[in-house]
């Protein structure tokens, strides 16, 4: 994972790169990262999230589902979805 | 029963099969236990046996919740496995079951597995295990390969542990074959060569095993040992990168330190020692390479190779200290500190060559450091933490007697000449020498030989050096005398006072008969060196003595560090020119280490007469009228009359009356030396505030009745504008532990319970206090609550919250920001522990919190997060409610200006 911030302009883009071309869980890892800076950073702030070019078979799928607020949105109003969610994020001791 | 024979068993046998009911199991698995201790006749029903109790494994319950009779799944596990472990005569039905159930893919079947094969090798022999060696080899192979799990790992290593233990104990006759031998083979066979690829995923695994394997016995040390040491060694050479390097020489450690287990045994046949040069040279490259790590897994090699006995040679030990001096001084921080450690410990080993050489060397180097930071000032950054390290080392490498007893002089001579030069920095340098002092009497403290030579080299040095700075500056103002400067004196207290704490009775009684003296009758005849100009009177008047007045502070290290029964001389006397110094000097360290000597002396006394009886109505003592002198008055009656003494002269003080009038009283009161700076009120003052809590606390740790009387006083006085707030802190003096005067550590006279007995006492009065106050003192009852609060044991506190609750409530609304600090604090802690009690307030705690998070000060803001973050410690239900006003008010402080608050805010955020 590789963070790129700019405080002045107020956006934050986040690159990751799946184990393999072919993860399946690549959407879901997406969209655990966009949910912690969501839940991390002030309102002020554009978030990009995408996967670094090159390494996945459906980058461009994934890359525009995550660009997608409503898509989002809707991913979160999904119980179990939302529960998979926090359990990724939730801290490890 | 043993009668009926090989009948009994099949009939138990019968009965048994088919148990269900934990209890009956657990009785049933007792029996079996009994038929196989006892040598009751199995006959031909062995295997019958295994069947009816091995259907049961692996243990798979989960009791019922409620369960009345509180069984629990491990009882059944341990009970079954006494069992199944308990002959030999199960091993050909055991040891089949067992590779089966460690192939299962249930970690709980694996781990009971592994369990009861270690069981059973203490049991088994050779005979049993032979033809299932293969097969246990290959799936603790496997496991300790591919699993993830550390818990699997470690039992799989002590299963191969007791495997190797066990071939190791057989006796074996001449023509037949060596199990241990093929069985280590195949190990080595198939871990030795991972252990060439340090890169690679298994070369940790594979060393485990093969340590695992050698920690079993001495054979099986020497057999593997033998044939993976010079590899290492060769691999340590073939691979050039430093991170491979650790990762070999850290797994060489690792046989290294089965060493000390094995090798004293047969000395002229060990691996190791055929190996020592190359060894050695491996060991000694580590610690000349450039990376950190490897210099600190060298380190931690050369600690363990000192520790064998005849290993290093006296050449070698040479090099080793050369090398550790170059490491401590001249190398990373982190090694540094691993090369101090290790001269520590390798130091009492060989007491000669370190005491002959590194502490010459050091001392060389304190020496030259100091001309060197005389000379260039821009580089004397490099040559101050140079000293720094060098003054370290001498501490760390006082593990032993005599070497201690050339490192002490180096200190000493050392503070002597920084005392002499005029260089600005001398006072940091000055608190370096002390703490090193400091951490050599630590060390001196077990050994009663060592204990007495450092007291009696140390503490005279010191005051000497102390008395004859003062001397200097009784005609000039306090200018330019590192010495005499606060931090210096506070430095130089620890020192003497871990010098005194370990002393026996009858030596600290000889030491005390100097130094009282001394500050008493100015008898400097003891010091070392001890021309001096003038006469020594710390407690006498005049302000040219202000500078000796400073040296109370060492008075005080020595005096309340002593031992309980020791006879302290003219004790009385010391006691009233300590309370009138105290009372009188407007310096207020000064007036401070007078009021804590004095308050120790009191603690120690023997009880006065008013101790007997839990007072309960006015105080006697205070209800006026003077004593009578008596001449040899007993001890007790004594303490009773310098207390009196004591609170005459702070009475005064506390007459109530308009301003004016006080502070003319005060004035009247107060010594014509004071008048002079017009500061009168305040010095009364500061004896006031200075005085009470380090008397009442002396008192409270004893239960003195007259506590309770001057806690009543306290009290009254957080109502006053002018000193209320000092009293509160003060309420924190009386429940923290003070690190230098009352606590056990130096013998003080601790009752246990005293902060909840404080508490009990007084808290209803503070609460009283509080609803009674005005509004612009109500903040000094609510710091003075808070830290009591603070310092009391958390079951305590949880008893108490509902009446506490809501003043704390309130104090949130207090504007002033100590107290919302010193609440939140509070709060926090109690939100995790009764969330129940919590619940209740649950709306005034949100509204509260948020609000707090905008306060404008910092710290106030991180502790409001943090007890936002602990709000979620309470029942989900009674949350819900709030969530989404919660997370929309957290999102501003996720934009604050500092960064620490940013933190607490995205924590506390992703909980909600």
């Amino acid at each position: 994972v590789s963070p790129q911030v700019n405080d002045a302009e107020s956006t934050v883009s986040v690159e990751f790169t799946p184990t393999i071309p072919h993860c399946s869980m690549a959407t879901l890892i997406g969209l655990s990262i966009k949910v912690k800076l969501l839940r991390s950073l002030p309102d002020r702030f554009k978030l990009d999230v995408h996967i670094t070019p090159g390494t996945h078979a459906s980058e461009h799928a994934v890359n525009k589902q995550l660009a997608d607020k409503e898509r989002v949105a809707a991913a979160l109003e999904n119980s179990h979805l939302l529960e998979v969610v926090n359990q990724c994020l939730s801290a490890r001791s | 029963l043993k009668g009926l024979g090989a009948d009994f068993t099949f009939g138990f046998i019968q009965v048994m099969d088919g148990e269900k009911d934990p209890r009956n199991l657990l009785v049933a698995f007792q029996i079996v236990r009994d038929l196989i201790a006892k040598n009751y006749a199995l006959g031909p029903f062995v295997e019958e046996l295994f069947e009816v109790t091995s259907c049961y494994f692996p243990v798979d319950f989960t009791p019922p919740p409620n369960d009345p009779h509180g069984i629990q799944r491990e009882d059944l596990i341990l009970s079954l496995r006494a069992i199944l472990a308990s002959t030999p005569l199960f091993a050909e039905f055991l040891l089949p079951l067992l590779i089966e159930k460690l192939d299962s893919d249930l970690q709980s079947a694996k781990l009971d597995s592994l369990q009861t094969l270690t069981a059973c090798c203490a049991v088994y022999g050779q005979k049993e295990l032979q033809e299932f060696l293969p097969s246990l080899w290959s799936s603790l192979r496997r496991e300790v390969f591919q699993t993830a799990s550390e818990k699997i790992e470690t039992e799989c290593l002590a299963a191969l542990h007791a495997l190797s233990a066990c071939l190791s104990r057989s006796v074996v006759s001449s023509d037949a074959e060596d199990l241990l031998d093929s069985f280590l083979g195949n190990i080595l066979q198939d871990c030795r060569h991972h252990l060439c690829e340090p890169d690679m995923k298994l070369v940790w695994p594979s060393a485990k095993l093969l340590q695992a394997a050698a920690s079993a016995s001495l054979r099986t040390y020497h057999c593997i040992t033998h044939s993976v040491l010079p590899l290492l060694l060769e691999q340590y050479t073939k691979h050039p990168q430093s991170s491979q390097r650790r990762t070999i020489l850290e797994m060489l450690l690792g046989f290294l330190e089965l060493q000390q287990k094995w090798g004293h045994v047969e000395e002229d046949e060990s691996t190791l020692l055929s190996l020592q040069a190359p060894v050695c040279s491996v060991v000694f490259s580590a610690l000349t390479d450039a990376s950190v790590q490897l210099q600190l897994v060298g380190i931690k090699a050369l600690t363990l190779l000192g520790s064998l006995k005849g290993f290093l040679s006296s050449s070698d030990l040479e090099l080793v200290v050369d090398h550790l001096i170059r490491l401590t001084l001249h190398e990373d921080s982190q090694s540094s500190e691993a090369a101090m450690a290790a001269a520590g410990s390798l130091a009492p080993i060989y007491p000669k060559v370190f005491s002959g050489h590194m502490v010459p060397r050091l001392a060389e180097e304190l020496q030259s450091g100091r001309a060197e930071k005389a000379r260039d000032e821009e580089s004397s950054h490099d040559l101050c933490s140079l000293q720094q390290r060098c003054l370290q080392a001498l501490a760390a490498v006082s593990t032993h007697t005599s070497i201690m007893r050339e490192t002490v002089p180096v200190l000493l001579r050392h503070l002597q000449k920084v005392q002499k030069g005029s260089e600005a920095g001398n006072t940091q340098d000055m608190i370096s020498v002390c703490q090193s002092l400091h951490r050599v009497a630590l060390l001196c403290q077990q050994d009663a030989e060592s204990c007495w030579y450092f007291h009696q080299t140390v503490v005279p040095c010191l005051l000497a050096m102390a008395v004859q700075a003062a001397m200097q500056e009784s005609t000039h103002l306090l200018l330019g005398k590192a010495l005499l400067e606060e931090e210096v004196l506070t430095a130089m207290i620890p020192v003497i006072s871990a010098a005194t704490t370990h002393l026996s009775p009858e030596l600290a009684a000889q030491s005390v008969s100097h130094v009282v003296p001394l500050f008493l009758d100015g008898e400097v005849s003891f010091l070392p060196q001890n021309n001096f100009p003038c006469s020594f009177q710390p407690f006498g008047d005049g302000e040219c003595l202000e500078a000796q007045r400073r040296l109370v502070a060492l008075l005080m290290a020595f005096v309340c560090s002593l031992p309980r029964n020791v006879a302290i001389p003219q004790q009385e006397w010391l006691l009233r020119e300590l309370l009138e110094l105290s009372c009188s000097c407007n310096c207020p360290f000064t007036a401070t280490t007078a009021a804590k000597c004095f308050a120790g002396l009191v603690n120690k006394h023997p009880a006065g007469k008013g101790a007997e009886l839990d007072a309960i109505g006015p105080c006697p003592l205070l209800a006026g009228g003077t004593t009578h002198p008596v001449p040899s008055v007993p001890p007790g009656q004594q303490l009773d009359e310098i207390l009196q003494l004591a609170v005459n002269s702070m009475e005064p003080s506390l007459v109530e009356g308009p301003r004016r009038m006080q502070a003319l009283t005060l004035l009247l009161w107060v010594r014509p030396a004071l008048d002079v700076w017009v500061r009168g009120a305040e010095a009364a003052s500061l004896a006031l505030i200075v005085l009470p809590p380090q008397v009442t606390k002396a008192l409270l740790l004893r239960y003195h009745p007259l506590s309770s009387c001057l806690t009543d006083k306290l009290l009254g006085l957080l109502g006053d504008t002018e000193l209320g707030p000092a009293v509160a802190d003060g309420f924190s003096l009386l429940m923290a532990e003070s690190p230098d005067v009352l606590h056990k550590g130096c013998h003080a006279d601790v009752r246990i319970m005293f902060r909840q007995r404080f508490f009990t006492d007084n808290v209803p009065k503070l609460v009283q206090g509080f609803h009674e106050a005005g509004p612009d003192v109500k903040a000094n009852y609510l710091k003075g609550l808070s830290h009591v609060l603070n310092h009391l044991p958390k079951p305590v506190l949880v008893t108490e919250l509902p009446t506490l609750l809501s003043l704390l409530l309130e104090a949130l609304s207090c504007s002033d920001h100590v107290v919302q600090l010193s609440t939140l604090t509070c709060l926090q802690p109690l939100l995790l522990e009764a969330p129940q009690i919590m619940s209740l307030h649950v709306d005034t705690l949100v509204t509260k919190f948020l609000s707090l998070t905008s306060s404008p000060t910092m710290a106030v803001r991180i502790a409001a997060l943090r007890c936002a973050h602990a709000l979620t410690c309470l029942p989900t239900p009674v949350l819900l409610p709030y969530k989404a006003r919660v997370i929309r008010a957290l999102a501003k402080p996720l934009d604050d200006k500092k960064r620490l608050v940013r933190k607490e805010a995205v924590a506390a955020r992703g909980e909600w």
